[in-house]
């Protein structure tokens, strides 16, 4: 659609009303600026996605794997390689979420040359989580490629793995978000890391079964959005699904619905005066 | 809309920061195709007033429109069609020159098929062709701040919002900005420019308003505000410390309008003075004059 000048501007409730919340081509301007980042960083990005899950295969899946040999009927190289997807995508999201928010908005000003734009708050958080979350998802699948040389098996339902990594990445991303929003300091991400994401990341059944924890900590676990994640992720990979597997998908569609507005609530809150 | 409508009106515009008032209640009508300064002391509400007119502030009291529509509800329709060149540096670093312009032509919604065109002028306004592909973090001050002012005209906006166009930079750079805002204002778009440097001002705006805590204390053409707050001539008395105070003493007796200018005393509306008056230099009243007596405030 080429915009000829000699036609008049449009009225001007069209023109408001072509403005929709949550309009693509914001969200596709947004986005476009990570694509352009991307293109830059995917060697560093993919070289640790691959690093990463291949040391815990290295260290938990044979070091411990000697010790352990299956855990129920999966063997423990299985066991890990299947897990760590969380992580890998608990990492690639959260992360991104908070340091990438802080940066662009208190360092770099680049938010509110945004805002300054025809692009709201919604908007800008959206996008920015999507495409991160789009990231997440993708290299989520890392941990099973690296798993394959390590004796997993590929299976078809792997595929999924990228939708669920999608949607838990979507949701530690926008956590990440909150935090920056709510964060005084850069360095208050310290607290959340080491309070928060590290605990979550050991006790979701990445490499031991929660269901040999105490009771009180178990009940703990299940509040785990990343616990959800490993379990579907484990059954989808491992070809044993079960109906609990839709509850946990529903845990974290909602993990990442409510995470994703407190974001932009925080966000919107902060960014404008 | 009809043509008489003003591009920007601010009825009774008030923003509070908790116990602060930056901006306290505020009214201000900006006529379609003029340059308008808002010319005032740093902490008069410049930028403040600046943000609320993308929303990215919103006032605590009072109505604002933009272009015809109402903000904050409307304001992204409002932002579709101006373009705002902040005080500071906000140019994403770690892009190049052309990188930005094309995230920024979506941002805008340049359709598709003219982003490339579009592209390519903004880079004709920078005067960056040759550094396209530089990252910005390479570029020189003066070459940012230029591509700041394309990164706003990338969607050939009606209305431009300079905020300090030209703070910090050289007057090579200073020069160079000033004739692309003249080139603009004979294209017809409608400038709103907070400045607080006189010459900028006083060479740019068809209107300048002058902004001191939070409201605008005086309006006009600057020849205006010039004859009514500074006459037509000043004369300035230099000499040592203890002369200028007699010399001042003189003139508060006399209630002679004055103010004390760097190693010199000024009497404003010197026209109108009686014989009496101590020997001096005369010249013209400038912007500078009339800001001082408006403001109290010397400026920089």
């Amino acid at each position: 659609m080429s915009a000829d000048t000699a036609v008049p501007a449009p009225r001007r409730r069209d023109r408001v009303r072509r403005l929709s919340r949550l309009d693509p081509a914001a969200l596709a301007g947004v986005m476009m600026r990570d694509v352009v980042l991307f293109r830059r960083y995917w060697k560093a990005t993919t070289f640790s996605s691959i690093v990463q899950p291949t040391i815990y295969l290295v260290a938990f899946g044979v070091g411990f794997g000697s010790l352990v040999s299956h855990v129920g009927h999966v063997r423990y190289v299985q066991y890990v390689a299947t897990g760590v997807v969380a992580t890998a995508v608990l990492f690639s999201s959260a992360f991104p979420g908070m340091f990438n928010t802080f940066i662009r908005w208190q360092y770099q000003r680049t938010y509110d040359a945004i805002l300054a734009a025809p692009v709201d708050v919604e908007e800008l958080v959206t996008a920015e989580i999507l495409w991160v979350s789009i990231r997440a998802g993708v290299y989520g699948l890392a941990p099973l490629v690296v798993g394959f040389f390590f004796g997993l098996r590929p299976h078809p339902g792997m595929l999924l793995v990228v939708l669920i990594g999608f949607v838990t990445g979507f949701g530690f991303c926008a956590f990440g978000v909150l935090i920056a929003a709510i964060a005084k300091t850069i360095d208050n991400f310290n607290y959340v890391t080491s309070a928060v994401l590290t605990p979550m990341f050991l006790v979701a059944g990445t490499f031991f079964p929660i269901s040999t924890l105490p009771h009180g900590l178990r009940t703990i676990a299940q509040f785990n959005p990343l616990y959800h994640c490993v379990a579907v992720v484990r059954d989808v990979s491992l070809n044993t699904i079960v109906t609990a597997d839709l509850l946990h998908v529903a845990v974290l569609v909602l993990w990442a619905l409510l995470m994703w507005r407190l974001a932009i609530w925080r966000l919107q809150g902060r960014l404008i005066d | 809309m009809p043509a008489a409508a003003p591009a920007i009106q601010l009825e009774g515009v008030t923003k509070r920061f908790g116990e602060i008032v930056a901006v306290d209640g505020l009214d201000l009508a900006v006529p379609p195709g003029v340059c308008f300064g808002l010319l005032g002391p740093n902490g008069a509400g410049k930028s403040t007033t600046m943000r609320m007119l993308t929303a990215q502030a919103l006032a605590t009291e009072g109505s604002i429109q933009v272009l015809g529509y109402e903000l904050p509800g409307e304001s992204k329709a409002a932002r579709m069609e101006m373009g705002v060149v902040p005080q500071q540096d906000n140019l994403d670093v770690e892009l190049t020159c052309r990188q930005i312009l094309g995230v920024f032509a979506r941002l805008y919604r340049v359709p598709r098929a003219e982003r490339q065109e579009a592209v390519e002028r903004a880079l004709d306004i920078a005067n960056l062709r040759g550094r396209a592909d530089t990252i910005v973090r390479e570029l020189s001050g003066g070459m940012r701040r230029r591509l700041l002012v394309a990164r706003g005209l990338i969607h050939r906006p009606r209305l431009v919002l300079l905020d300090e166009p030209t703070v910090g930079l050289d007057p090579q750079v200073r020069q160079e900005l000033w004739s692309l805002i003249d080139s603009l204002r004979s294209e017809g778009v409608t400038l709103l420019m907070s400045t607080h440097y006189i010459e900028e001002a006083e060479r740019l705006s068809d209107t300048v308003a002058v902004m001191s805590g939070g409201r605008i204390i005086a309006q006009g053409t600057p020849a205006e505000l010039v004859g009514t707050h500074a006459g037509r001539e000043v004369l300035e008395i230099y000499g040592p410390p203890d002369r200028l105070t007699a010399v001042e003493s003189q003139a508060i007796a006399r209630g002679w309008r004055h103010r004390r200018s760097g190693p010199a005393l000024a009497l404003l509306g010197a026209e109108g003075l009686d014989g009496e008056a101590p020997q001096g230099v005369r010249r013209p009243a400038n912007l500078e004059d009339a800001f001082v007596a408006l403001t109290g405030q010397e400026i920089e």
